[in-house]
């Protein structure tokens, strides 16, 4: 508990952690807000169509998650850290559970908060959350954005740089994943098991209905939902496990 | 007490610290010397267990620094005043450290008025001044009250006032009990604020032992003696164990001092022009020591020649 205050005192005293957070809920409920507020009529306006801004929020949630160790290592607080707690691989995850933890709340207002705006600004639109899958598009996104958060502070422990390990991290979940596609024959096979693909398969995936929705957050996984959740949990935990095995055999 | 046993750590090809072992003693400040790139910063970061030896260890009170609970209760350091988040308060700085070793957050604000920063506590650190930041780090090396103390150059980069202060602090911490070791490059700071000395170079130890014995041993006396009679003075010397050494058109005496170099000379009456006790500097002293081992050696004298050629 003690380790948890201290990561909390260190993530809220700077600045960037406030601006992140303002950003990604600004982007995922303005976008909402935006397309809701121009759709033609009620109709158009689904749960899936108000949960638009996911992946900006996303975006901006792996910085925050990895700007919280970068800077230590930029600013060789870490060294000061390891310092006060020897143990690396508990100051490290303490510094994870509460990173992951406010991610994860950040998640949860984005995507709920996305939704009443567009309640409002579309009262007649149909937006009650009547099945699984429109709760899982909703409140999982708090859970996406935990894992996600664990896999940018191991990338963020692994790097160390704040440049390298933003553009590793938006590059390879925005883009990179897609282009793998690409690749003749194989491309679709190995693109289904990519992390941040099964991710949107746990958030969009909808095995009740076989409705496909395309846009943001569409995905080629096969896996059921909550499969797919579990993948990319261990994905996380295994970065997690690389991250932490590596700062402990390295020189701060 | 701290202790280096066979302290080695190699980094690729070149040894940084090379078998180093020493103690330092409880209740009085140990300098640890060595030219730029001797390893000192290395030994210190190997004493706190931020970077691991290759071999050999660093004991704490015979304790690996990774076995302490409560760390910073125990051994407070300061290896650099830049390593604090610009952005962040000097309090909030504090209180996460004191946080995490369950300091009362109380003793907070008292280290920050103990080293005079509580005016600024709220301030962001990213805009002190050199002078300030180093309070802020000792502020954060004392926060644990503890007994064992670290300091990497402290008072590099300070104006006169603030190296007085961390000298008079220094004394302060060791008078109360403290095991106090100061690294440093210059022999002549060192002089001042330590009683010990640990002389390293090239990551090997040159020399361990008091101050003032090391600087006993170190700066030869000499006497500078001019005289119009400098031949039949020089027999005269000849006939004791002193050295002799031109200098122009005085001689340089080493082995007797002053007075019984006047001495003589009046019983034999030689006149003399100058009879003047020389003390070694305290630099050429150190040069001497470490010379063969300074890691980066200026090329200045042969660029100074080949600039005198170009000019031709």
């Amino acid at each position: 508990m003690t380790l948890l205050a201290v990561e909390r005192i260190k993530l809220f005293s700077t600045r960037s952690p406030w601006w992140c957070m303002g950003l990604a809920l600004t982007l995922m409920v303005g976008f909402a807000a935006l397309v809701s507020g121009s759709a033609d009529s009620a109709g158009d306006v689904s749960v899936p169509v108000t949960q638009f801004g996911y992946s900006f929020a996303l975006a901006v949630i792996l910085v925050l998650a990895t700007l919280s160790v970068t800077t230590e290592y930029r600013f060789n607080t870490i060294r000061t850290t390891f310092q006060a707690v020897p143990s690396r691989t508990s100051a490290l995850l303490a510094k994870t559970t509460v990173v992951a933890l406010v991610s994860g709340v950040l998640g949860t207002i984005a995507a709920f908060g996305s939704l009443g705006v567009a309640m409002l600004l579309q009262p007649d639109a149909s937006l009650a959350l009547n099945s699984e899958a429109d709760w899982r598009q909703v409140a999982g996104t708090g859970l996406v954005t935990f894992f996600a958060a664990v896999v940018a502070v191991a990338v963020g422990v692994l790097i160390r740089h704040t440049a390298g390990a933003v553009s590793v991290l938006l590059a390879y979940s925005l883009v990179a994943e897609g282009l793998v596609q690409l690749i003749p024959r194989v491309g679709d096979d190995i693109h289904q098991w990519l992390p941040f693909n099964v991710a949107n398969r746990f958030l969009t995936g909808n095995p009740d209905v076989a409705v496909v929705f395309e846009g943001p957050g569409a995905s080629t996984s096969t896996l059921s939902p909550w499969a797919a959740l579990a993948y990319f949990a261990g994905f996380s935990i295994v970065m997690l496990l690389i991250a932490l095995v590596t700062a402990k055999r390295r020189d701060a | 007490m701290i202790e280096a046993r066979g302290l080695t750590k190699r980094y690729g090809k070149t040894l940084a610290v090379n078998d180093l072992s020493f103690t330092v003693q409880p209740g009085r400040v140990t300098g640890f010397l060595g030219p730029n790139g001797a390893g000192k910063s290395t030994t210190m970061r190997m004493m706190l267990g931020l970077d691991n030896p290759t071999s050999g260890e660093a004991l704490i009170d015979g304790k690996h620094y990774r076995e302490l609970r409560h760390p910073l209760r125990k051994i407070g350091a300061l290896l650099d005043a830049k390593w604090v988040h610009p952005n962040r308060s000097a309090y909030a700085h504090l209180r996460w450290m004191a946080v995490s070793n369950k300091i009362p957050v109380s003793r907070v604000d008292e280290v920050l008025d103990l080293v005079g920063l509580t005016a600024v506590a709220k301030k962001r650190a990213g805009g002190f001044s050199l002078g300030m930041s180093q309070r802020l780090g000792i502020a954060g090396a004392l926060l644990g009250d503890p007994e064992v103390l670290l300091f990497d150059e402290p008072v590099n980069g300070l104006d006169p006032e603030g190296i007085l202060w961390i000298r008079k602090f220094m004394h302060r911490l060791a008078d109360e009990g403290r095991t106090v070791l100061v690294s440093s490059h210059l022999l002549s700071e060192m002089s001042l604020t330590a009683q010990e000395l640990v002389v390293i170079g090239r990551g090997r130890l040159i020399a361990q032992r008091s101050t003032e014995d090391f600087i006993h041993a170190a700066t030869e006396n000499t006497v500078k003696v001019r005289s119009p009679q400098a031949s039949k003075l020089r027999d005269l010397l000849a006939g004791t164990d002193a050295a002799l050494r031109d200098d122009a058109d005085a001689l340089i005496v080493s082995g007797l001092d002053a007075a019984q170099i006047g001495e003589m000379a009046a019983a034999n009456q030689v006149v003399l022009h100058e009879l003047s006790p020389q003390r070694g500097s305290l630099e050429e002293a150190f040069m001497q020591l470490t010379g063969d081992s300074v890691e980066y050696h200026t090329e200045l004298t042969e660029t100074v020649d080949q600039l005198v050629d170009v000019n031709r």
